[in-house]
């Protein structure tokens, strides 16, 4: 048991993240604060991809010799994945750019408010 | 030309997006064309793309020339080609309604309000058109992304209503890429048919159920099914009358049909029905919905957030549709995407210009409004029966297919659900109509004749037409329904249900 946990542990953070990503967002009054909570739980996914794609040992998905040789020096299957990499860089942008809005429209709100608290936002808003 | 139509249907909106502050910095004004110029284009597309599936089956498009598996395929079915025609219809017309609209509203916001309103566009697109689970995401985050910073501009209370929609729509986009992953994992895939021919091998592995979940869990979000639609309401309240007429009808209609496409295409029917029941549960969730949007709806004082519940509402329509999971109940399931999409679109757009005329939307100011604006409240009146389901408006028709697939899947509580709902319907509905028609205003019984005209003073023309056109949607949409069902929605029903 304890070697199963150990040996996948890099999953297991990956979970932890997004228990404390959720756990920030729905719990924390403060907006800003949710906004970290929001980007540690997108950045566990980050952590999730790249732990699929590697492995111990492994390298880069380039043939070092030309097609048709005999004698590779690198045996395929140590190939790390490349498309999950690929696919956070994407994820990534998405990342920033959520983060970005957030951040806009939380100046837009403290414009408004005065404040960031969501309790003291509710009451002026009444 | 028309070979090259599924990329220059997403191409199209972007690169005018792109160049949209560009016209707007030479000048203000040109925006308005600019954009009504793209939308034509890329609604000329979308008809192409359905001429040419009607005539000659789906389309693959590969991006680039890469083959499927690796590279990404723009697959065109007869279920997107439908949706493309949808959406690059309601947002031209919203469109053009804009102008006045968003003068009068955020009159120095225009031009970032035309290159997001695009990228909105864009986005919608691209998730419907492509056929690869990770470009499906970007999409899904584009259309998101862009929803975000146009409800944003809207009144005072709009920031707070759009920052929470960030939060929770991020958790919804973040469980569908995670969902990604794991699909993924398991397949060695993104591309939608490889995946779905890889997968029912793999239909006993338990990575594939947390696949599933997670995915269901995060369109549910996006789609504003009932037990997670708190964003909604207030979000579609505060936006700025255009940008509800634009997001309401079509970004939940959007995450419906990939719904659609996640429970009958990546995965089979086989494997949502019978091996873990999936479908029931959303369909009780789906009638849920109806009920507990429609209660919500009766309770509003405000006429968008009234309606902002009835979306909720109606998403249940297609939930129970899809959770019925036979080809009546999904037949009914697509066409209520169609004729909401209207529908929403149409009162949408009417409650928009009674808020330019009236400068808020509580109901109880409502008072001769049918003297008032006579076109602008029939237009809404039509798009209210087709709500309640009123023949010949549409949504008679697909709440009839509705309730003939809950009677072929033995389901009476459906049927009850279904029709009590119309009488919700009506509830909230003719409380509207009724203070607009009957009741008058105090000033009006100390005249000595009570039926002196009310001066008319209706919106401007480049508001009045695109309602006109919504309503006459609705009719058309519901007299020529065996026509769409006939040559386009039976073949999106996947075979064997």
């Amino acid at each position: 048991m304890i070697d199963f946990i150990i040996e996948r542990y890099n999953f297991w953070i990956y979970v932890i993240l997004m228990m404390i990503g959720l756990y920030a967002m729905i719990t924390k009054r403060n907006l800003v604060k949710k906004v970290i909570g929001m980007n540690i739980f997108q950045t566990s996914i980050i952590l999730f991809f790249i732990s699929l794609a590697s492995k111990r040992g492994g390298t880069l998905p380039i043939m070092k010799q030309a097609h048709g040789l005999e004698n590779f020096p690198v045996d395929p299957s140590a190939y790390i994945n490349p498309v999950p990499h690929v696919l956070m860089l994407t994820a990534i942008v998405v990342m920033v750019a959520t983060l970005g809005v957030a951040l806009a429209i939380l100046i837009l709100i403290y414009r408004k408010y005065g404040t960031l608290e969501e309790d003291e936002i509710l009451k002026r808003m009444q | 030309m028309t070979d090259q139509a599924p990329i220059l249907i997403i191409i199209i909106p972007l690169m005018f997006a792109l160049m949209t502050p560009l016209i707007g910095w030479i000048r203000k004004n040109l925006c308005y064309p600019w954009v009504l110029l793209s939308l034509t284009l890329s609604a000329l597309s979308s008809f192409i793309i359905l001429r040419t599936v009607l005539l000659r089956g789906i389309i693959s498009y590969k991006l680039g020339n890469w083959d499927p598996p690796w590279g990404i395929e723009y697959a065109i079915d007869h279920l997107n080609a439908l949706m493309l025609v949808i959406i690059t219809v309601i947002s031209l017309i919203v469109a053009v309604y804009s102008k006045k609209s968003i003068q009068r509203e955020k009159p120095d916001k225009i031009v970032h309000f035309y290159t997001i309103f695009l990228l909105q566009v864009t986005g919608f697109l691209g998730m419907v058109v492509s056929g690869d689970l990770f470009n499906i995401y970007v999409f899904l985050e584009i259309a998101s992304l862009a929803g975000y910073a146009l409800i944003a501009i809207g009144d005072e209370r709009a920031p707070y209503a759009s920052f929470r929609y960030v939060v929770i729509g991020t958790i919804g986009a973040s469980f569908y890429l995670l969902s990604v992953g794991y699909i993924y994992s398991v397949t060695g895939s993104l591309n939608i048919a490889d995946v779905a021919r890889l997968l029912p091998e793999l239909y006993n592995s338990n990575v594939i159920l947390t696949a599933l979940v997670f995915m269901f869990a995060g369109i549910a979000i996006k789609m504003a099914m009932f037990p997670v639609h708190a964003w909604a309401p207030n979000a579609y309240t505060h936006a700025p009358s255009a940008v509800s007429a634009l997001v309401a009808p079509l970004m939940t209609k959007v995450a419906a049909y990939l719904m659609i496409r996640v429970s009958f295409t990546v995965f089979k029917p086989h494997y949502i029905i019978d091996v873990i029941s999936l479908n029931s549960f959303i369909s009780w969730i789906g009638a849920a919905g109806i009920i507990a949007g429609s209660i919500f709806a009766i309770a509003q004082n405000n006429l968008k957030k009234m309606l902002s519940y009835s979306v909720v509402a109606q998403i249940g329509y297609i939930a129970l549709g899809i959770g019925l999971a036979n080809s009546y109940g999904l037949t009914g399931a697509v066409l209520h995407i169609v004729n909401e999409a209207f529908t929403k679109g149409c009162v949408f757009l009417a409650a928009g210009g009674i808020v330019y005329k009236l400068g808020g939307c509580n109901i109880a100011d409502f008072k001769n409004l049918f003297r008032k604006m006579p076109f602008t409240m029939t237009a809404f009146t039509i798009g209210a029966f087709s709500l309640i389901g009123i023949p010949p408006t549409c949504g008679f028709f697909s709440k009839l297919y509705l309730i003939l697939g809950s009677i072929e899947a033995d389901q009476w509580t459906f049927v009850g659900v279904l029709l009590f709902s119309s009488i919700l319907n009506v509830v909230y509905f003719f409380r509207v109509i009724q203070t607009a028609a009957f009741e008058k205003q105090m000033s009006d019984y100390s005249r000595e004749d009570p039926y002196e005209k009310v001066p008319m003073d209706e919106v401007p023309l480049t508001m009045l037409i695109p309602i006109q056109i919504a309503a006459l949607g609705i009719l058309l949409c519901g007299i020529f329904n065996s026509e769409i069902i006939s040559s386009v929605i039976k073949y999106a029903i996947p075979p064997g249900l």
